[in-house]
């Protein structure tokens, strides 16, 4: 899976839980979840758990708190795949 | 962590608390109780000639029974205290029977998850004939309190 595909799927992800269509719109690695998508503490872990089902990984205390933009959550996804692979 | 301990480290007061007894607590769920005591102030008014519990002091009573009881027993004491508090984030209920004062009402909650501080439950009231009169999800967020 590669990071289009990774961001692709975040971004269906996110629609969900956000009321901001044109940063929605022009999501890009710099989007932040609070400042940008406005999405409160709460949605986030909504979306955390989202993200562990659709790419089948299970994402730790440590990781999670790094989760607060989008260039860092594709980061974390890509790695827990890769730790997926090599098992 | 008793039942006793956690009604003591509930943060309501008595104007607003709706738990009256704790019968079950567990990893996985809670079962409670609350009697709509007939002189509740806000009777007087809804309806003016005709008093029914309103629906949201319904989802309140679920969500203090159901919701900050057993996360407050899933957090065993450790980091509630002063300055921590769980808010409300989220409710989606049905109400399907109307709750008159004077019932008392059992409310029985299922854990669904807890993780990164967020508690989410399956919830259901119960009147005094085993009746359902509302049921659905609840989910509140561990918080740090500030003056914000």
């Amino acid at each position: 899976m590669d990071k289009q595909e990774i961001l692709t799927g975040l971004r269906d992800i996110i629609s969900l839980y956000t009321e901001e269509q044109d940063a929605l719109d022009h999501i890009s690695e710099q989007t932040d979840f609070i400042a940008d998508l406005k999405i409160n503490s709460a949605n986030l872990v909504d979306i955390v758990l989202d993200i562990e089902e659709k790419f089948n990984i299970n994402i730790d205390n440590e990781s999670m708190a790094k989760m607060l933009n989008v260039k860092a959550t594709v980061e974390v996804i890509e790695d827990k795949l890769a730790e997926n692979a090599g098992k | 962590m008793t039942k006793d301990e956690i009604l003591s480290k509930l943060p309501y007061g008595p104007g607003f608390l709706f738990v009256g007894e704790l019968l079950h607590v567990d990893e996985n769920g809670v079962k409670g109780t609350y009697t709509f005591d007939q002189g509740l102030l806000f009777y007087q008014s809804h309806f003016k000639a005709f008093p029914v519990t309103p629906a949201v002091i319904l989802t309140e009573t679920m969500a203090q029974i159901g919701l900050v009881c057993l996360g407050i027993y899933l957090l065993r004491g450790n980091t509630i205290g002063e300055g921590t508090g769980l808010a409300m984030t989220s409710s989606c209920i049905d109400f399907i029977k109307p709750v008159y004062p004077g019932e008392q009402v059992t409310v029985i909650s299922e854990k669904v998850y807890f993780r990164f501080d967020k508690l989410s439950c399956k919830v259901r009231m119960e009147n005094s004939i085993g009746e359902t009169v509302c049921k659905g999800t609840i989910s509140g967020m561990l918080k740090a309190n500030s003056n914000e």
